[in-house]
Order: C-alpha cells, then sequence, then structure tokens
C-alpha cells in the first residue's frame, strides 16, 4: 500500500456506502484486508503506511498502541457490519498484512480474524493469508496461527544474499525465509508464498539466480518477484539522490524479469499476473485476485484501501486518528470515490491486461481495438487467446504491460 | 513651476522662423524618455500632476523595456530664457532606439533639422547610438552632443566629452551637462534647440508636400498619421492623395500633439503633426511616403522612400493546434499597427499549421512574439529564426527560400545569403575575444577604431544568419555585457551553403531542417542528433536519429527500444493511484507530436529550437 492517500469526496460518519455499491453483491466475492502498521524498524525502500514506535497517540488523547491493536481493528470490522447491513455473504479471503502483522502476538491476528468469523462468517474454504517475518515467527507461534484458522503465509524473502538484503535495511540472515518454509509446512499450513525483490542496486544477475534459486528450493507453492521501485521520499531514494547507491537501469530490470520467468517456469511455476507465479490454480493467492478482478474487499486499519461496487474509500493513514475515529464511533475513512461506469472500464481493462486470462476484447473501443491489432502485430500480445476474442500478454508484453494499457484504453 | 508661455503660435499660422524641429537620439537606458518628460513638464503641455514616468511611451512592453518602438511627436512651446517674448514651437520627434527600426529612424530623422545626441555620462556612447550618429551625419542634422545623468557618482563627464567632442567633431566644453532626472541643465538645453538649430525651410506657395514618419494604429481612431510638412500647407477636410498609392483619402482631422491629440486647422511649411482619414491598417499610410493635395496635388514625391523588407524569418506554431485561428487573428491585429510584419500560412509535419512570419530584424521578431504570448495569451513554438536565401540552380532557375525545409533539391549553382555591416563598441580589453567570435561566425574585419583611449568600434562584415541566432548573446557573454552591437544590411554574398536534415526513424523533421555553412554542418548534425537522443524518450521499437546532407548521413544516434514499463505492484490501495497515473500519461501523450510513427513530446521542440538551449555551443545554427 503507497503512502500517498488520493484526493477524493468525504466519507459519511457512519460510513454508509451509496445502494449502487451494494447492488449485485450476492454475485461477488467478499474479502477483508487487514492492516498491521508496526514495524520493529523502516527498511530504507519502503514507503507503506507502517510505524516503528509501539504507542501512538491521536487527538483527544486516544492511545493507539500494538497491544490493544486487535481490539481496534476488530472494531472497524463490527462498522462494516453495520455499513454493509444485511449482505448475507461469507467472507472468501482474509489476508493480513502490514507493516509486519508478525510483531503482534499470534493470539492478536487470530482474535482479528474471529472478529470476521464472529459478524460475517467464514466460508468453508475460505484462504486466510498473513504476511510474516522471517525473524519475528517460531514453529510455536506458526502453529498457533495455524490452529486459530489462518492456511497461508507469505514470509518476506527478498534476496538470498547479504548484500542485497543489506542495501534493503533487511535484518534477516540469508536462509531463514527458507527454514521457515520449512516450519510452516510442518505446522500445517498449506499454501506458502515467498516474496522476492529484483533489481535491488548492488545485485548482480548471478545474485537474482541465487536467489531464485534458494527460494525455489525452500519448495513454496508460490513465488512474488518484484522489481524494486524507489519510492520518492524514502531513505533509499535519498541514498541514490546522494549518489551513495546507483540506481537500478530499467533494462536491467527487464533482464531479471526474464531471468525470473525463465528460472520459476523450469521449476514448475507459472506466472499468473506479471509479478506472482504459483505451481498450480489452487497456489494462486484468491485474495489478491479479488483486487484484480474488481471484486468487493473491506480494508481495515490506518491507510488501508477498500472497494465495493465501485466505491473505493481509503482510511485516515495516522494509527492514533484511525483509533480515534473508532474510539467516537466514527468511520476512520479519510476519502472516497465513486467510480463511473468508464472508470471501471478502465480499471478493468488496466488490471485484468496483468492477468493470464487477460482483458476480453469486447470490454475495448474502436480506438482501444485498433491499437491491441498493432499490439498483436508487434508481438506484445498473444495470437492464440487473441482469436479467442482475449487480450493476453506475450512475455515481452508483460514487460510493457503498461504502455499496452495506454493504448488499450482509448 | 514653469509659467505657460505667451503669444502661442498657432498651427497652420506659425512662422517657419520660429519652428524648430529635432529629435532624440540615446540608447537603450541612457536616458531619453525621462528627458522627453522634463521637456514636457518644463514647457507645461503637461501637467505636474499628470505627470506618469516615460509619458510618451505607450505600450507596456516598451515601458518594461525600457525602449521606444514606436515614436511619436509633441509639439512644445517654448520662450528662450534670454528673450521671454519670442515663443517658438519645438517638435521633438521621439525615435525608435533600435537597430531593426533604422529605416523608421532615417525617416524620423528626416523630419528634423538637428538632434539632440543624448549619451550616459557614467557609460559613454554605444553602438546603435553611434549608427543614428552616423544616420544623422548623413542627413545634415546639427548635432547638440549632452551627457545624461551627471548627478551619478559614477559619471565620468570628462572622459565621455571628450569621446563625443571627437565624434561629433566640437570643443568637450561644448557638451552639455544635464541631470533629465532632477532637471539640472534641461532649459539651458531648450535655449540651446532654439539658438542651435536651424528652423525649417520650405516652399510656402507650392503643392503641399508632406512626409510621414510614422504611423500608428489606435483601435479608437483608426491610423493615426505622423507627418512633417515640407512644401505648402494641409488643410482640414481637404481630400488628400499618398503619392506612393495615388489612393485618396478624406482628411477627417488634422492636429498637432501637445501631447495628446489636439485639432487644427491646418499645418503649414516646417510644422509637425498628425492626420486621420479613417484607415484601418498602416500599410495604406506607409513611413517615408508624401502625402499631397489631390487637388492640385504635387507632382513628384519626396525622396527616400522604401518598402520595408523582412529580414529574418521565423515559423510562429501554436503549441495548442486548436489555437491557430486566434494566432491568424492576432497576427492580423498586429499587422494593423506594423507595416514591416508579413506572414504566410505555413504547415509543417511536426508542428502542425501556423505560420511564417517575415521581421526587420532580431528585436522585431522578439517584440512581436512577446506580445503575440502576452497580449494575446497564446503559448507557441517557434522555430529556429532564419535569413533569406537565394538560390540559383545550374539550370538557371531561381528560388527564394524563406524556410530551410523548402531549399531546392537537385543541381546548385550558387546559393546567396544576406550580409551586413557590423559595429561593435566595447572597452578594448575586450578585443580578442570579440574578434574571436566573428571570427568563427564566419566575420570579415572591415576596420577598427579606438573612441577614446580604452573604447574602440569594431567593423565586420557578417552574413546575417550568423548573428540571427545568438550571436548577441554571445557577444554580451564573451563582454560581460560591456559591448553594444549594430548591424545594417550591406548586400548578398555567394557561400557554401548545405541544408542539413534531421531524421527520426527515416522521417525527416521539417522543423529541425537548418542551411548552414557547409564546414559548420557536420557540429551543427552532430549537436542535434545528440540533444534529440537525450530529448525523445525512448519508444517501443528501436529509433535512428540521423542527420543528413542531401542523402549523405553526416551524424546517427541510436534511440533504444524501451523494454520494461510496468508497475511491479499493484494491490488494493493502488488501484486509485495507478488509474489517477494513467489518465496524466494520457493526457502527457496528447502532447506529443507524431513525427511518422515516433512520439516527440512537445519540450523537445521547444528544447532544440529555444536559443537558451544553445548557450556554450553556439556554432552554425539558423
Amino acid at each position: 500500500m503507497p503512502s500517498a492517500l488520493p484526493d477524493g469526496e468525504p466519507v459519511p460518519a457512519d460510513g454508509a456506502l451509496p445502494a449502487s455499491a451494494l447492488a449485485g453483491a450476492a454475485g461477488r466475492p467478499l474479502g477483508f484486508y487487514l492492516h498491521v502498521p508496526y514495524c520493529a524498524t523502516r527498511c530504507g525502500y519502503c514507503d507503506f503506511n507502517t510505524y516503528t514506535a509501539t504507542e501512538l497517540r491521536g487527538s483527544g488523547g486516544v492511545l493507539a498502541s500494538r497491544d490493544n491493536y486487535a481490539e481496534t481493528l476488530a472494531d472497524e470490522v463490527r462498522l462494516a457490519r453495520k455499513a454493509l447491513g444485511d449482505d448475507p455473504r461469507e467472507v472468501r479471503t482474509v489476508f493480513v498484512g502490514g507493516g509486519t502483522p508478525t510483531l503482534l502476538a499470534a493470539d492478536d491476528l487470530v482474535r482479528m480474524l474471529g472478529a470476521i468469523r464472529e459478524e460475517f462468517g467464514l466460508a468453508p474454504d475460505a484462504e486466510v493469508t498473513t504476511e510474516a517475518n522471517p525473524e519475528s515467527v517460531d514453529p510455536a507461534y506458526l502453529a498457533a496461527l495455524r490452529a486459530g484458522g489462518f492456511n497461508r503465509i507469505s514470509f518476506g524473502m527478498q534476496s538470498a544474499r547479504r548484500h542485497v538484503l543489506k542495501v534493503l535495511d533487511r535484518t534477516h540472515t540469508p536462509g531463514r525465509p527458507e527454514a521457515c518454509v520449512a516450519e510452516a509446512r510442518a505446522a500445517g499450513f498449506e499454501h506458502v508464498n515467498l516474496d522476492l525483490i529484483y533489481g535491488t542496486p548492488g545485485e548482480s544477475d548471478d545474485d537474482w539466480r541465487a536467489s531464485l534459486d534458494a527460494a525455489i528450493g525452500a519448495g513454496p507453492d508460490h513465488v512474488s518477484a518484484y522489481a524494486l521501485i524507489v519510492e520518492e521520499g524514502t531513505q533509499l531514494a535519498r541514498r541514490i539522490r546522494r549518489g551513495e547507491v546507483p540506481m537500478t537501469d530499467d533494462d536491467v530490470h527487464a533482464d531479471r524479469y526474464l531471468i525470473a520467468e525463465e528460472t520459476l517456469s523450469a521449476a514448475g511455476f507459472d506466472w499468473y499476473e506479471v509479478s506472482n507465479w504459483a505451481t498450480s490454480d489452487a497456489g494462486r493467492c484468491l485474495h489478491n485476485e479479488l483486487y484484480w478482478r474488481g471484486a468487493d474487499w473491506w480494508g481495515a486499519g490506518p491507510g488501508a484501501h477498500s472497494h465495493v461496487g465501485g466505491v473505493r474509500w481509503w482510511n485516515v493513514k495516522h494509527p492514533g486518528a484511525y483509533a480515534a475515529a473508532l474510539a467516537e464511533g466514527r468511520s476512520p475513512g479519510a476519502g472516497r470515490e465513486v467510480l463511473s461506469d468508464e472508470d471501471r472500464r478502465v480499471e478493468r481493462i488496466l488490471l485484468e491486461l496483468r492477468l493470464r486470462e487477460g482483458v476480453p476484447l469486447s470490454l475495448l473501443k474502436e480506438d482501444g481495438l485498433a491499437a491491441s491489432r498493432r499490439a498483436l502485430a508487434d508481438g506484445l500480445l498473444q495470437e492464440r487467446p487473441y482469436e479467442e476474442g482475449r487480450a493476453v500478454l506475450t512475455l515481452r508484453g508483460r514487460l510493457l504491460a503498461d504502455a499496452v494499457v495506454r493504448d488499450l484504453v482509448d | 513651476m514653469p509659467a505657460i508661455p505667451s503669444h502661442v503660435p498657432e498651427p497652420s499660422r506659425t512662422d517657419p522662423a520660429l519652428i524648430r524641429n529635432f529629435c532624440i537620439i540615446a540608447h537603450i537606458d541612457h536616458g531619453k524618455s525621462t528627458l522627453a518628460d522634463r521637456m514636457l513638464q518644463l514647457t507645461g503641455v503637461v501637467e505636474q500632476r499628470q505627470m506618469r514616468a516615460q509619458y510618451l511611451d505607450r505600450m507596456d512592453i516598451e515601458r518594461e523595456r525600457g525602449i521606444t518602438i514606436k515614436s511619436q511627436a509633441v509639439r512644445l512651446p517654448w520662450a528662450p530664457t534670454h528673450d521671454k517674448n519670442s515663443t517658438h514651437i519645438l517638435n521633438m520627434i521621439d525615435t525608435p532606439g533600435h537597430v531593426d527600426f533604422t529605416y523608421e529612424v532615417s525617416r524620423s530623422l528626416a523630419a528634423c533639422e538637428g538632434t539632440i545626441l543624448l549619451v550616459d555620462a557614467a557609460q559613454g556612447i554605444e553602438a546603435q547610438t553611434l549608427a543614428n550618429l552616423y544616420l544623422a551625419m548623413e542627413n545634415d542634422l546639427t548635432i547638440i552632443p549632452v551627457l545624461n545623468k551627471i548627478d551619478l557618482p559614477a559619471a565620468q563627464p570628462e572622459k565621455f566629452a571628450e569621446e563625443l567632442a571627437n565624434l561629433v567633431g566640437c570643443d568637450p566644453d561644448d557638451v552639455l551637462k544635464v541631470s533629465a532626472k532632477t532637471g539640472l541643465g534641461v532649459e539651458a538645453l531648450l535655449d540651446k534647440v532654439v539658438a542651435e538649430i536651424p528652423a525649417p525651410v520650405g516652399v510656402k506657395d507650392a503643392p503641399a508636400r508632406a512626409m510621414i514618419f510614422d504611423s500608428v494604429y489606435d483601435s479608437y481612431r483608426g491610423v493615426v498619421t505622423y507627418v512633417r510638412v515640407i512644401d505648402g500647407q494641409l488643410n482640414k477636410r481637404e481630400r488628400i492623395r499618398m503619392m506612393s498609392t495615388g489612393a485618396t483619402h478624406e482628411l477627417l482631422e488634422i492636429g498637432t500633439n501637445s501631447p495628446e491629440m489636439l485639432p487644427a486647422d491646418g499645418l503649414g511649411v516646417g510644422e509637425v503633426g498628425y492626420l486621420i482619414t479613417g484607415v484601418k491598417d498602416v500599410r495604406q499610410s506607409k513611413v517615408g511616403d508624401t502625402v499631397t493635395s489631390q487637388h492640385k496635388g504635387a507632382q513628384e514625391a519626396l525622396g527616400g522612400y522604401k518598402d520595408p523588407k523582412p529580414m529574418v524569418f521565423s515559423g510562429l506554431y501554436p503549441l495548442d493546434g486548436s489555437d491557430y485561428p486566434e494566432l491568424r487573428e492576432a497576427l492580423d491585429k498586429l499587422q494593423l499597427n506594423d507595416a514591416a510584419l508579413v506572414y504566410e500560412p505555413e504547415t509543417s509535419a511536426a508542428l502542425g499549421f501556423g505560420f511564417r512570419v517575415g521581421f526587420l530584424g532580431l528585436l522585431h521578431l522578439d517584440v512581436i512574439r512577446e506580445r503575440l504570448e502576452r497580449e494575446f495569451g497564446l503559448d507557441l513554438i517557434a522555430t529556429a529564426p532564419n535569413v533569406v536565401y537565394r538560390v540559383v540552380m545550374e539550370d538557371g532557375s531561381e528560388h527564394t527560400v524563406t524556410n530551410p525545409s523548402e531549399f531546392p533539391e537537385g543541381k546548385i549553382d550558387e546559393v546567396y545569403e544576406p550580409v551586413v555591416r557590423a559595429t561593435i563598441l566595447a572597452p578594448s580589453e575586450f578585443i580578442g575575444s570579440i574578434m574571436e567570435l566573428c571570427q568563427t561566425r564566419r566575420g570579415v574585419l572591415l576596420g577598427m577604431d579606438y573612441l577614446s583611449e580604452d573604447r574602440v568600434e569594431i567593423r565586420y562584415t557578417l552574413p546575417l544568419a550568423e548573428i540571427v541566432f545568438d550571436f548577441f548573446d554571445q557577444l554580451k557573454s564573451k563582454t560581460r555585457g560591456y559591448a553594444s552591437l549594430d548591424y545594417e544590411p550591406t548586400g548578398e554574398q555567394t557561400s557554401s551553403l548545405v541544408k542539413v536534415d534531421i531524421l527520426l526513424h527515416g522521417d525527416k523533421v521539417d522543423a529541425f531542417s537548418a542551411i548552414t555553412h557547409k564546414d559548420q554542418a557536420y557540429a551543427y548534425g552532430v549537436r542535434l542528433v545528440a540533444k534529440l537522443k537525450e530529448l525523445i524518450p525512448r519508444q517501443a521499437f528501436e529509433v535512428p536519429v540521423q542527420a543528413a546532407i542531401g542523402s549523405r548521413v553526416i551524424a546517427r544516434e541510436t534511440i533504444r527500444a524501451i523494454r520494461k514499463d510496468v508497475l511491479a505492484k499493484c494491490y488494493g490501495g493502488d488501484i486509485s493511484r495507478k488509474r489517477k497515473l494513467l489518465e496524466k500519461q494520457k493526457e502527457g501523450k496528447k502532447r506529443m507530436k507524431m513525427v511518422g510513427s515516433v512520439e516527440v513530446p512537445q519540450e523537445a521542440f521547444i528544447a532544440v529550437l529555444s536559443s537558451d538551449d544553445s548557450a556554450g555551443s553556439g556554432k552554425g545554427k539558423k
């Protein structure tokens, strides 16, 4: 979740949604994102909404602390229940992200999940994921999560190389994330993901291959690989500006991506989204697919974003302000936007084109269609699916996805 | 404050013996407008409380830049201090102060019998002032040398009096010393105008002949024409004839300025005033033309009339193509008041619809461009200025090229380019760097003279093309701002000139074509190609950028194809941001110009075409 919030209209104090948002809701899956805005230390590349202090004070002296955080968040889940009214849907996915969720006690994470179960009910096959820091979990912790209902876990591995981890300010030792995978499997987690970052200043092609090999060797069923984005305002951006570390060239990013695709597919992983690979359809992250397919999710926690039926909104960023709003029974929503039909069409193109299934050509207008034919001729779209009425990116097209989107939305 | 003089002679009934017609020759900032203001006050034509600084300069741009573009004439009554009973009429004719308006200056001078040579006592004479001084001498004007700003701590009146005395051929003690700001010495100057400048001489009973020395469009009155009557008399309500065209008009109003327009019965021999005929376009009332009566008019026009001839051309294009009609309208309006402005529509594959506009020179170009942007709110791209080439083919046919992209293909026999005689005045310590600059610009030294022990006048023949782009900026920077420049067209010369084309992905970019000397073509090509490689974003395919003379490529760079254009992460919180970014990128895409299949940002055109960009290299571009 990027740090800067968009501009939008205000959110009603009770968090109520326009009637349009709830129309036809029963046909769409519903998920929950739970944000934990705490980290032990801030990494130099990170611009997420996270804080290293254990206690933060909001207006009116309301205290937001790690210790009562689960309770505060549960308040928002109860507010969601009211806002969604008689929406009968059970929750299909829950994803706890951060920050560092595992800085909280396992019981806290389980308690947050409990609030959802209590207010909405969990579908029997619900996917329940948490992100985890390799340094902050052990077998007992993992067992507690598993027992509490979590069945998917995502570890921030980033790299297998010490010098790369150092540039990223990651504190774990190489080897630890792979060990975590084994511990998670032992604890009974069905699905395990490793997050990797490529293109870190100082990383070589071989460093990247080593990281991929180490990740694959640990036996996860899902790998995410992200090009390092140097966000304005981060420590890393400042270091690059001062010339302390070099900026990675886009061509290097392209090379690393091709290495990732080659290595992962050789090991039995298939891409299903530009930056995500899984060993099987069952290994895909259902929750993330909600984002990409325009489904509904409620994002709870400071700075969390939500989407229900064409209404996007986002919470206040500061944990103190967030806690204060909920303490007064107000929605912590900072702003929202109600999407027009054209906005939703554009969003579908820009999101779905990232997926292996691509975008139905029926979504495109005349100019977009003409552009899609050019993209096909340029080798950016695959031929077979195109004949069947879908725009699906080729490998080269995946690397130029944003450029293709710009043409297709016309 | 001054008493209003008694027995002021009226227009049309003024004895020529009491008239003194003069102008002020001065450099920008040397205080001409302030001196004029002080004269208006001392002669009582403008009351103190009405006085605003620089009364005579009307346009905002003039006031801001401290320059006078359009001249005017003011009738000032003045009774000399020693003889309060003989009120004279002083007609002060304001002259444009810049190199581009030499012809207008020459007509203003031709309307006078004398001139005040006004020089800043802290700076000495500048090149343009010197050029105008020579012009005044050629016109046999009586010259009154005056040093201004003698109240300044940095003033060196002795040194510069010596300099002026040498130039004018008088005694240093005869140089008047004034402060236009405080008024010190201005009365003595007015007395001297009466005492030294000859009264006009003309034939009272001859058919009327009046010379137009200025013509100004006024949105309420139509064209206001300023004239100096040489012979005979013009009377209100008669019909008049313009001798260059034969067109006749009814004289709706005739009068003098003091300084506002004041209608009169007519204008007699030696008098200066204005005419209003109801015409709407200054080209119907041209500077230098002779006005006569329709009935029993003169047979022979006064000498010296010339049609204004544009020397420098530039393509002007609206940044937003939909502003094209506004640009046309704005040019139409400016032309009402500017007989020297010419333009015709042109189409550029790269820049769309625009106009090829001809100017008298660089300042003229700058002023017009600035007025289009400021007064008409237009955002413009201007192609690099170029001169007019005459191209003679081997088969004897001839082409006049005002746009480099229209330079003919095929067998060329000779190419002629305009040349100028440039005069540069500067402190002598800069002789070396000035000569070096002129040398790299294909200059030929004509001569050099010391004006005083540490100031020199350097004369060069230079191709006009070499000075239209950034010569003046370079000159200023090499002389820490001390040098001044004047130039006058002196004809044309044959040169080894070639057209350099710039190709993007094989397609010619017409806006970047340039005509350069063949020795400078390579440098131009290399520089432009490197610049474009930097400015044009990577595209989905590899884009070669080439400079070529005809089919011969002289420089090449390659813009590599873009390989990655995708954001790695796109999760719940990224979506709104991502959609907004997309909208912004679409906006940016709209501002791209398509050259063949290559998207070129407008900024690239502006960066390549603007002169700021060229500082430091400064070679062979047009």
